[in-house]
């Protein structure tokens, strides 16, 4: 029972994680058709502002770090993606790329290739035992994090002014505009959330692993991007729900396999979300109308 | 809503425009003017260039030659963003709602856009709900809607921008008799309330003979007649062009 139960917290938490980082692709890719591999790069950023300010006080490390991302997530959309507007999504894409690879470049050039070590809020590795079930305090600061950011972010998308012009330009961008929706003010908004997004991620990431290296966002903006195909793309919180099922996916199969195959988890990962795709192309939720009229 | 009567009569106009596609001419030589608290007619046969012309006066296509003027001013080359918060807001045939939004948000949309605050957004959605027969709709999801409701809400929508210029095209297309009936009523009170210029194409002949002023008749990108909608009956020019198929 107990374990189980352990399986189920640490599945939720690595799922939140996974939810955290696609909805920040969910939320670009709504608005611009843009599919960011940049953002692992944000997440890295982030990572390496923790690891440059060490030593400062924890709050201050926080700050500098959310700060950066925040800002580099703007100057992406501004200096990268915005000259890019009118382009096709493959152009998009691509840039996006070369974004990653650049910022991976920069980080490599500046702090080398060899993986870094930074404590960060150690308190959060320690744990509450619940009944002989051990449930460490990140999990559960993770688990609370991803809900309120989920529900703080439909709120705003739902109830607030610019939330319903983002949703606007999400469902159809060239029609916003003809209503007279600000276009760059709504991309450069969404840029900032996907860039608090990605600081939270990189705060909490650090503290669970500890470890830096330039590519680590790599994988876990692959995980995500397949969570918010899986959870319908353009639809947010399809691509919560998706990052959760891919989380738990993940436990799940490390729970179950052998040991011998246990190497080769991912694969069995992916393989089940090839056969869901199969079987239901759209995703999880439908981000928008599939219906086109001329 | 009440109606601001303003001193000077703005217009929007067309002046000799052309426009070609890949060699072709889609308008050569049309020349039309809308006024402010006036519904205009635009006619002509399928491929006579009459959405071109509206997308020339909306900012969507650029004329090769020729020009588009509002109220005095050359708008030529600006585009629909900027026109529309000046004033021009047109409908499409194919409405294009915003689809996984409510009515009530794709209508506050339109009054977002031209810059009015939250709070002042949802009263104007509110208010143009209400005067088009929608409020019970509101919350409804726009891609839910049935095909007449949908098109009243993409004018609710234009509407919500409190246009000086409204151009519609062929908004009666696909309705029933008692919808039409309604959409006229519609275009009526919006000039009468909103002191607003409306460019109606239609094909309906019942539509447009009875709404409008004056109807201006486009032929192979041509103008070829301009006059009251009995002028326009009588005109045989017109007839040969166009009512000739449908009319006789």
């Amino acid at each position: 029972m107990t374990f189980v139960l352990q399986n189920i917290v640490d599945a939720i938490s690595l799922g939140a994680l996974y939810a955290l980082t696609a909805l920040g692709i969910g939320l670009i890719f709504g608005i611009m058709r843009l599919i960011n591999f940049a953002h692992g790069e944000l997440i890295m950023l982030g990572a390496y502002a923790l690891f440059f300010t060490f030593g400062m006080h924890e709050a201050i490390m926080g700050l500098v770090a959310m700060a950066l991302v925040i800002v580099a997530a703007i100057v992406m959309e501004r200096v990268a993606f915005r000259p890019l507007r009118r382009a096709n999504p493959a152009t998009l894409l691509i840039a996006s790329f070369a974004l990653a690879y650049f910022l991976q470049h920069l980080v490599l050039l500046i702090f080398g290739a060899r993986p870094k070590s930074v404590t960060f809020l150690y308190e959060l590795s320690e744990y509450f035992v619940v009944e002989g079930l051990r449930i460490p305090k990140l999990q559960v600061v993770t688990i609370a994090i991803t809900i309120v950011l989920l529900v703080g972010l439909v709120v705003f998308f739902r109830r607030s002014s610019i939330g319903t012009q983002m949703r606007a330009a999400a469902e159809d961008f060239g029609m916003a505009r003809l209503v007279g929706v600000r276009a760059n003010s709504v991309i450069a908004i969404a840029f900032l959330l996907s860039g608090v997004l990605a600081g939270i991620i990189s705060l909490l990431y650090v503290v669970q692993t500890g470890t830096l290296t330039p590519r680590m966002g790599v994988s876990l903006v692959l995980v995500a991007f397949v969570a918010t195909v899986i959870g319908g793309m353009g639809s947010l919180v399809g691509a919560a729900v998706g990052g959760l099922v891919v989380g738990v996916l993940t436990v799940a199969l490390q729970a179950v396999l052998t040991v011998e195959l246990r190497p080769y988890r991912d694969a069995f990962v992916f393989a089940v979300l090839i056969g869901f795709l199969l079987v239901r192309p759209q995703g999880l939720l439908r981000g928008r109308s599939a219906r086109e009229r001329i | 809503m009440q109606s601001v009567r303003a001193a000077d009569s703005g217009t929007l106009e067309a002046r000799d425009v052309h426009v070609r596609f890949e060699g072709v001419r889609a308008i050569s030589g049309a020349s039309l003017h809308l006024g402010q608290n006036e519904i205009l007619g635009l006619i002509g046969p399928n491929g006579a260039g009459k959405t071109t012309l509206v997308n020339v006066l909306t900012g969507f296509q650029r004329p090769d030659k020729g020009s588009v003027w509002l109220s005095g001013r050359n708008v030529t080359g600006r585009t629909p963003f900027q026109l529309a918060r000046d004033g021009v807001a047109r409908t499409f045939q194919g409405v294009r709602l915003f689809g996984g939004l409510s009515v009530f948000q794709n209508v506050e949309a339109g009054a977002l856009g031209v810059g009015l605050g939250g709070h002042r957004a949802r009263e104007r959605a509110d208010e143009v709900l209400q005067w088009l027969n929608l409020a019970s709709q509101a919350m409804a999801r726009a891609d839910a809607l049935p095909f007449g409701e949908e098109r009243r809400v993409g004018i609710a929508r234009a509407l919500a921008m409190r246009p000086r210029f409204l151009l519609l095209d062929e908004p009666a297309a696909g309705l029933n008799e008692r919808e039409c009936d309604e959409l006229r009523e519609v275009i009526r009170d919006i000039r009468r309330r909103l002191d607003c210029g409306v460019l109606l194409i239609e094909h309906n002949m019942a539509v447009i003979m009875g709404l409008c002023d004056r109807i201006h008749v486009l032929d192979q990108g041509r103008s070829i007649a301009e006059g009251a909608p009995s002028d326009i009956r009588a005109n045989s020019d017109v007839k040969r062009a166009y009512l000739g198929e449908d009319f006789v």
